[in-house]
């Protein structure tokens, strides 16, 4: 049963991450990925990550990619209509490196892993009577091992909102606007 | 009593030779800003100082009893490293006590005498440091109580031999002979060194390293008695003096140095800095007298060079080259004395010199001054109706060495030639030797004196419109020469005439202990002492009444002999042709070398590794900019690529 | 129980995905959300490999007290859920700034191609 699930949802990601790099729009870009992350949601909860599933759905589809879907709006993008792209090499190793990762991660560490398996939560295990609470345990964890990390991605992200409205802004230049006006 | 006289003793040697350095600094600081009036008498005012500070040790010294008369004090650490250990101290013994009244006193005339030679020069207080330098490093090298520090001082009194000898640097040939005169004593240095450190490396060998040079006389006899390391080391040390004190095979440097101001030649070359071998020598009497065969190199060569010097001064026409080779000569005798172990009658024979010869050089810089710096004395004679004081304390110096009876040099000379001839390792031979030497003494000597200032004279009429008497501050250094070249021997008279030979007494402890020959030889007679005391007096004589009768009775006579000896008389006017030899054996090939190594090794070689090396890394960077496509997406490939790479290593682990 | 290792492959096949959309394309956006795949791809395996300690762990507390045993296995899957917490949030930073880069570089130069972004260069 979790099988199947679990190739549904693969089936999807995959489906949807080609359709990101391929599609001439890139509006349609922006809604495949979304559509990633939703499969991706999917399997976080067949792992037993209940808490991160609700998290990818909510920052990740909700938030980051609706930015992403605003600046596509803003600056108005059509679809792509770029010229065929002139560095051969860049395409031959291109392609010759994706392979390689491919490979890299399938055959070797795919491969060795194959034996173990992914549990989920709802199936309670033996010794252990009590039932995994992801939520609970998250919090646990990262409010007593990872508080220092968790203060210092605090700081992290009014750095980077600070930064991309400095960056973003419209630069005003009173003096040259007053000489030319 | 005793104990107080020694610690002044110590406090005033400390403070000798502070007071040159003193000057050398003020006058070399502020070299620009100085007034030239006050750079001179700044310069001779610590001179002076400096001597006074002598005298009174001297008489403290005195008051001291015999045995005690050998202070050392210390002034700071130098080097102390492990077993051996070098300290800037001082040793006060009535040779150093010698060494340095000489030093200062003739020094301090001299330094006046500059003071009207050196006037309206342009470079006048940079010659005055020097000066102050020099008397600083000949200060060290006779006061010094350890090898190192006289090392130092010899190294030290050849620099300032160098700066003077081409202080007027925009001459090549001044220039020139300044390079020669450090090249020169550079290879007797090297003698030195190798001698200090064989020394050296006896005595530690033997379980006692040391360079005091009191230990060293007190510990030679014992270390190093009837080895033949004894004879290495002394002859290497003598490889040094013989470049300082400029004798065979290292004497070429002194005539050509006559092209520094005269005051210099006068000082330098020939009252304090070419003793400084005479000096070593007998300080390490020791060593020598337990090197029979080093004495007999040394006597050998003294009186061989004071031969072969006297010869070429016969026929030399530039006045100062004239006196130059009578340095040289007269240097000879002293080592001629060190030789047969008379070190005492050496070093009584280096002061009289001193006076007469810086009394000399300095009457030839009057005339000069006087001729407008003319030189030949071709173009003299009949200089004495214009300077009469020059002449008389000139005509007093060349009485003295010449060996005039009554005259110091007469006392000195003839001491030495006595003892080449008693002692045991004196012989006849050398006396012979040392007797033509006088007889050509007195000729070049007299012959001088007559063709400047006798005569018809033979001056340019210019010149001699405009010549004139010095003035004052040259002329009072020339009288109280004179007069000390007079009475200055009497303190050595010996005791065939009368005298107690006070001076060879005064100096006897340093030199006892050991076991100078001449101490041990039984008393001569007194009449073979008078019988070699008339040969003397005859040598000067002959030589004078030649020189009469070639440049005063038969001016032409000379002449006549020139052309008839032609040959002879070109060779030995050509110094014997041996700067032209010195060139052809060692001075090409070393060129040749040099040139080798510059144009070969460090043009094509080092400069082209260089010079190669950073085309290399401009070539390969120019090659390797291409990288920088300013494209992201080749710079993410090249990511990836090292992502793959990475993990490949990992994975592949 | 979906074994361990096709969580892998599949983290694996996404990551390769999101390689091709940065070095393939010249969009920006594009490239921008290959990243974003990528970032996604190894938030799975991260929660893959998390879940998976617990039957790793399940073998090494037998001699433990259960409360102790929950605690241990608990903390030990939540840290690898914590780390992808952690990872999102980098995400959304990174995002917003880069966004905010490729606005500006739109403004000076009217066109969100990588290729056209070349002056510093040789």
């Amino acid at each position: 049963m979790s099988f199947a699930i679990f190739f549904i949802l693969a089936i999807l990601a995959v489906g949807a991450a080609v359709m990101v790099i391929t599609t001439k729009s890139p509006v349609s870009s922006a809604l495949y990925l979304v559509l990633v992350m939703c499969s991706l949601a999917g399997l976080f909860v067949l792992l037993g990550a209940l808490f991160l599933a609700a998290l990818q759905i909510i920052v990740y589809a909700g938030a980051i990619m609706v930015l992403f879907l605003f600046v596509i709006m803003l600056l108005n993008l059509r679809r792509d209509e770029f010229g065929h792209d002139s560095h051969l090499i860049q395409k031959y190793l291109g392609f010759v490196l994706v392979v390689v990762i491919l490979v890299q991660g399938i055959v070797i560490v795919g491969w060795a892993m194959k034996d173990y398996s992914a549990t989920s939560s709802l199936a309670p295990i033996e010794g252990t009577p009590v039932d995994y609470n992801s939520a609970h345990w998250v919090a646990r964890t990262l409010f007593t091992k990872y508080a220092y990390p968790f203060e210092v991605t605090s700081v992290l992200l009014l750095a980077a909102m600070i930064g991309a409205v400095v960056i973003a802004r419209k630069k005003r230049l009173p003096d040259i606007e007053n000489e030319e006006g | 009593m005793e104990n107080q006289s020694v610690a002044q003793i110590q406090s005033l040697i400390k403070l000798v030779p502070l007071f040159p350095l003193f000057g050398f600094l003020l006058n070399g600081l502020f070299n620009k800003r100085m007034p030239e009036r006050f750079a001179g008498w700044l310069a001779s005012l610590c001179v002076f100082i400096s001597f006074v500070l002598s005298l009174w040790a001297f008489f403290l010294l005195k008051g001291l009893p015999v045995e005690a008369r050998s202070v050392q004090a210390i002034w700071f650490d130098w080097i102390i490293t492990g077993p051996f250990s070098a300290s800037f101290s001082f040793l006060y013994d009535p040779l150093s006590a010698v060494m340095m009244l000489v030093v200062t006193g003739v020094g301090f005339l001299i330094h006046v005498y500059s003071i009207g030679y050196m006037h309206r020069d342009g470079g006048v207080s940079r010659y005055f440091s020097y000066l102050n330098l020099f008397t600083f490093s000949m200060l060290a090298l006779v006061m010094a109580n350890n090898l190192l520090l006289l090392y130092l001082g010899w190294e030290g009194v050849g620099l300032c031999s160098y700066l003077l000898i081409g202080f007027w640097f925009h001459k090549k040939s001044a220039a020139d002979a300044g390079k020669k005169a450090f090249i020169v004593n550079r290879i007797g240095d090297f003698g030195f060194a190798l001698g200090i450190m064989l020394l050296f490396w006896t005595l530690a060998g033997a379980g006692h390293p040391t360079i005091n040079l009191v230990e060293i006389s007190r510990l030679a006899p014992e270390i190093l008695g009837g080895t033949g390391v004894v004879t290495v080391i002394t002859l290497l040390l003598f490889l040094g003096a013989t470049g300082k004190s400029a004798q065979i095979p290292l004497y070429v440097w002194l005539p050509d140095a006559m092209e520094g101001p005269t005051p210099v030649s006068a000082l330098i070359h020939a009252a304090t800095m070419v003793t400084a071998g005479v000096y070593m020598v007998s300080r390490l009497s020791a060593l020598y007298v337990l090197a029979p065969i080093s004495m007999a190199v040394v006597a050998i060569i003294g009186a061989t060079t004071a031969l072969y010097a006297a010869s070429i001064g016969t026929v030399q026409n530039d006045i100062k080259r004239v006196l130059a080779y009578s340095t040289i000569s007269q240097l000879g005798y002293m080592f001629l004395a060190c030789g047969v172990g008379a070190f005492a009658s050496g070093i009584f024979h280096l002061m009289t010199h001193a006076f007469f010869k810086a009394l000399l050089f300095m009457g030839a810089g009057s005339v000069m001054h006087a001729l407008a710096g003319e030189l030949d004395m071709r173009k003299m004679g009949g200089v004495k109706k214009y300077m009469p004081a020059t002449f008389m304390t000139m005509l007093i110096g060349t009485l003295a060495i010449s060996g005039v009876p009554l005259l110091s040099g007469f006392f000195s000379k003839d001491e030495i030639l006595f003892k080449a001839f008693t002692s045991p390792q004196g012989s006849p031979i050398l006396w012979i030797a040392g007797i033509l030497a006088a007889i050509l003494t007195a000729f070049y000597m007299f012959r001088l004196i007559f063709m400047t200032f006798f005569g018809r004279s033979r001056m340019d009429p210019e010149v001699e419109h405009h010549a004139h008497e010095s003035p004052r501050v040259m002329t009072v250094p020339l009288m109280i020469l004179a007069f000390l070249a007079i009475i200055g021997g009497y303190i050595g008279l010996p005791e065939a005439l009368g005298g107690g030979n006070w001076f060879e007494h005064f100096l006897a402890p340093v030199f006892a202990g050991e076991h100078t020959a001449a101490r041990e030889m039984a008393p001569v007679p007194h009449s073979m002492e008078y019988l070699l005391l008339i040969s003397s007096i005859l040598a000067a004589a002959i030589g004078i009444l030649v020189a009469y009768s070639f440049y005063i009775a038969n001016p032409e006579r000379p002449k006549r002999l020139a052309e008839r000896f032609s040959d002879l008389y070109n060779t030995v006017l050509n110094k014997y042709y041996i700067d032209e030899f010195y060139n052809a054996i060692v001075v090409q090939p070393i060129i040749i070398v040099a040139l080798f190594f510059w144009k070969i090794t460090d043009v094509r070689g080092i400069d082209a590794a260089a010079n190669g090396l950073a085309n290399l890394i401009g070539w390969f960077s120019n090659k390797f900019r291409f990288v920088q496509t300013g494209l992201v997406r080749n710079y993410a490939l090249l990511f990836v690529i090292g992502v793959v790479v990475l993990m490949g290593f990992v994975l592949l682990r | 129980m979906v074994p361990l290792g096709y969580f892998i492959v599949l983290s694996s096949v996404l990551f390769s995905i999101g390689v091709w959309g940065v070095l393939r394309s010249r969009n920006a956006i594009i490239i921008f959300m290959g990243i974003e795949l990528m970032l996604n791809a190894v938030n799975l395996a991260l929660i893959a490999f998390s879940s998976n300690m617990r039957q790793i762990l399940t073998r090494f507390v037998q001699g433990v007290s259960p409360s102790e045993a929950a605690d241990i296995i608990g903390s030990a899957m939540a840290s690898g859920q914590v780390l992808v917490f952690l990872v999102m949030t980098v995400a959304a930073a990174e995002a917003a700034v880069g966004l905010a880069i490729i606005i500006s570089i739109y403004r000076l130069k009217d066109s969100v191609n990588v290729d056209d972004v070349n002056i510093m260069k040789w």
